[in-house]
């Protein structure tokens, strides 16, 4: 009787995804907007990067990685919002990794795997998740999508704790050399058709640990990754949003 | 025992590293294993290279009773007789001295890697018996039970859930657990050799993914540590600010921790809520700072962000409704035979084992040991608004998940009175220079327990090493030892009732 009551106080919360977008935080530091315009002090504004994610044009425009970029908001507040501006949009998933380098120019969302690997996974994607010198924030928010806010099952994907029952790989952290054999062997475990997701900076380039002898720098060193998730840590909506682009779910609404 | 042996240390101020007492090995040996059993414990016992190819052992003693620290150094050159079989605390740190800087603590009982990587110097050969670079975790000589019933089971490194790797090995009777070898590293991203040289752009980034679910507490430790080397003061509304941030990543933490024990017995209600609930708590710092982990907000000088009228009441009317919607959902764990039967007496630590292995955080609370950070070495906002230490005394896994509860309602409070007299001042500060040549000392309680950092400077005022003992480093041998006797089975409940963390401990 005490459960049924706490489950009726408790109330049904999950949120109408994609239907309704979420809401995030004022201060939410989202898909950075690179003003693309020649600059005087880009240098300088290049230099304040920690991880270097940026870089100047031919032009002297700015150019962000968003693959290295761990959304400190540190360029922007040298710039003071004239050349790079976060803004709070969650969307930011690629497919391919030179799509995370942003312009000027507007940036190109993941598509859809193709009509085969749509048919495979579309309705039923089952996720191996390794981290691999993750912080355990990524990790965190992986989690999160389990709850009942984001309720990822009600897309048909899955976690799964045998990699002989997954369709692919979920990767976070820079690939410590301690963990290339393990995420190899795990890889070799997933039977075929298979894909690889990078979520985070760390995953996707090295993040702040790139170059560091212990670390290799990300999933894509040692296997091929078809979706890239970029932040530090990604949103949890910015992690359901790739996915959903990548299994072509999102519907025209977005 | 020489008067002259420690330096007592002030917490939070800094100390000319030519005062620290540098006695020979024998005498620095006999008065650290003395004080420790005098009821001291190590906080801190690191390495770090002199001009003349010796290594300079450090070590940070705390009495908790006293709130007092002191510190004391020692040299060495390739070999030293080992503290550990004297003293249990010494364990860890030892490995991890043999490892760094391939120094043998000679006669130590169970010398063997702890993160897998090749020495510091450049060049020098490892002084494990394996010989050449170690083959990594998962890999080497486990201790091994023998005997024709006794079975091996090795766990990971990769696991079953969303969780960091790491590998156990237990000797087994059946389901009965002998033995649990803890095998970390594998998550070993090299922080503290980088930190090397810092403070620079990339430090305070590597701070706040050190262990990522205490982003803040960690930065907090290093800015104290800043702001003590540059003389810096920051205002009281900053400290607030802090103080919130900190008691909301132990509440997420806390509450999620709760919710995940209840999902290893598979009781859903409680799983369900405080997943979720858990949310709520993270976009509370997420409200302060746009990022749910705290990223980005606590930097050295104060907090990069302040906290408007608008977002006061907004913070307070949150807290309100995520008291309501916790209470509710753990209520029912303490409500429900079937939850208590299996958190009752399972993992079950001593207190004497806890003490003598120097545990932290809530694992030692619940032996019924009172050691908290906040009462003993306060900082900041702590020095003037105390949360009473909880402790139960049980110390199985309920004690561990109600010393949680009893925590998680105390810090409710503690943000609920913060939030009424946020102090005043900017949030924000700029520091200055370090000061050069000076050790500084920094504890934080985070939600796992006690973080250490301690820097020391060169005569440029950079950092010549900057030691972050996580609790992890602490605590991961008292999970060990919590399994002992245990069925095999309860390992994934006993596990989250530590809920350590790795990356902290592999750094």
């Amino acid at each position: 009787m005490r459960i049924l009551t706490a489950r009726m106080r408790q109330k049904y919360r999950t949120y109408d995804y994609p239907r309704q977008k979420p809401v995030l935080p004022e201060r939410f530091r989202g898909r950075p907007v690179v003003d693309g315009q020649s600059l005087k002090n880009s240098e300088q504004i290049v230099q304040s990067c920690p991880t270097g994610a940026l870089s100047v044009g031919n032009d002297r425009d700015l150019r962000l990685d968003m693959g290295l970029c761990i959304f400190c908001g540190q360029c922007e507040k040298i710039c003071s919002g004239t050349g790079i501006k976060f803004s709070r949009e969650h969307a930011l998933a690629t497919r391919r990794r030179e799509d995370l380098v942003l312009t000027g120019k507007e940036q190109k969302l993941a598509e859809a795997l193709d009509k085969k690997a749509r048919q495979l996974f579309g309705h039923s994607l089952k996720l191996r998740q390794v981290s691999a010198g993750g912080c355990n924030a990524c990790e965190a928010d992986i989690n999160v999508l389990n709850t009942l806010l984001y309720d990822l099952g009600r897309f048909g994907i899955q976690f799964v704790a045998s990699p002989r029952h997954a369709d692919g790989l979920l990767i976070t952290g820079p690939v410590t050399k301690n963990m290339e054999l393990a995420l190899r062997k795990t890889y070799a475990a997933v039977p075929g058709p298979k894909i690889v997701i990078a979520v985070g900076a760390c995953a996707i380039s090295g993040g702040i640990y790139a170059n560091h002898d212990e670390t290799l720098n990300g999933a894509g060193s040692i296997l091929k990754v078809d979706l890239f998730i970029p932040g530090c840590p990604p949103h949890p909506w910015t992690i359901l949003d790739g996915l959903l682009r990548l299994l072509g779910s999102l519907g025209h609404s977005h | 025992m020489n008067a002259n042996t420690f330096l007592p240390i002030v917490h939070g101020e800094t100390v000319p590293r030519k005062n620290i007492p540098r006695p020979a090995m024998p005498d620095f040996r006999a008065a650290v294993i003395e004080a420790v059993q005098r009821g001291n414990r190590i906080v801190s016992f690191f390495g770090h290279p002199t001009d003349n190819n010796q290594v300079e052992l450090i070590i940070v003693l705390a009495n908790d009773a006293y709130g007092s620290l002191e510190t004391s150094a020692t040299l060495v050159t390739d070999s030293y007789p080992a503290l550990t079989p004297d003293c249990p605390q010494a364990h860890w740190f030892e490995r991890e001295i043999a490892e760094q800087w391939a120094i043998t603590p000679a006669g130590h009982p169970w010398l063997k890697p702890i993160r897998f990587h090749a020495p510091y110097p450049a060049g020098r050969k490892t002084c494990f018996s394996s010989g050449g670079n170690p083959a990594g975790p998962g890999i080497a000589d486990y201790f091994r039970v023998e005997g024709e019933e006794v079975h091996e089971v090795a766990v990971g490194p990769v696991h079953a859930g969303i969780i960091e790797p790491g590998h156990f090995r237990f000797q087994c009777h059946g389901e009965n657990v002998f033995y649990l070898e803890i095998e970390l590293g594998c998550q070993h991203r090299g922080i503290e050799r980088h930190l090397r040289k810092g403070p620079d752009k990339k430090t305070i980034h590597y701070i706040e993914t050190a262990a990522g679910d205490s982003t803040i507490a960690h930065a907090m430790a290093f800015c104290h540590n800043t702001e003590a080397l540059s003389s810096a003061r920051i205002t009281a509304r900053a400290k607030v600010l802090r103080g919130i941030a900190l008691e909301l990543e132990r509440l997420a933490n806390h509450t999620g921790d709760l919710g995940a024990l209840a999902g290893d017995i598979g009781f859903l209600p409680t799983a369900s809520y405080c997943g979720r609930i858990r949310g709520d708590w993270l976009n509370m710092t997420a409200l302060l700072c746009g990022n749910r982990f705290g990223r980005g907000l606590i930097r050295p000088g104060g907090t990069a962000y302040d906290l408007d009228e608008t977002g006061i009441k907004e913070l307070a009317g949150r807290l309100d409704t995520a008291e309501r919607d916790t209470t509710n959902a753990v209520e029912l764990l303490w409500q429900t035979g079937s939850v208590m039967a299996r958190f009752e007496e399972t993992g079950r630590l001593g207190a004497e084992t806890a003490g003598a292995l120097g545990l932290v955080g809530p694992a030692v609370r619940a032996c019924g040991i009172t050691r908290d950070v906040r009462q003993d070495f306060p900082s900041g906002i702590f020095r003037y608004a105390q949360i009473p230490v909880s402790t139960w005394q049980s110390g199985d896994v309920f004690a561990r998940a109600f010393v949680r509860w009893l925590e998680i309602q105390r810090s409710i409070a503690f943000i609920r009175e913060q939030l009424k007299m946020p102090g005043g001042g900017e949030t924000h500060g700029k520091i200055d220079r370090l000061e050069p040549d000076a050790m500084t000392v920094s504890l934080v309680e985070g939600w796992r327990g006690e973080i250490c950092h301690v820097a020391l400077t060169d005569s440029n005022g950079h950092f010549e090493h900057y030691k972050i003992v996580d609790p992890s480093f602490h605590n991961w041998f008292g999970l060990a030892m919590a399994m002992r006797g245990q069925q095999i089975s309860d390992f994934p409940l006993c596990n989250k009732s530590f809920n350590l963390s790795y990356c902290g401990h592999d750094l």
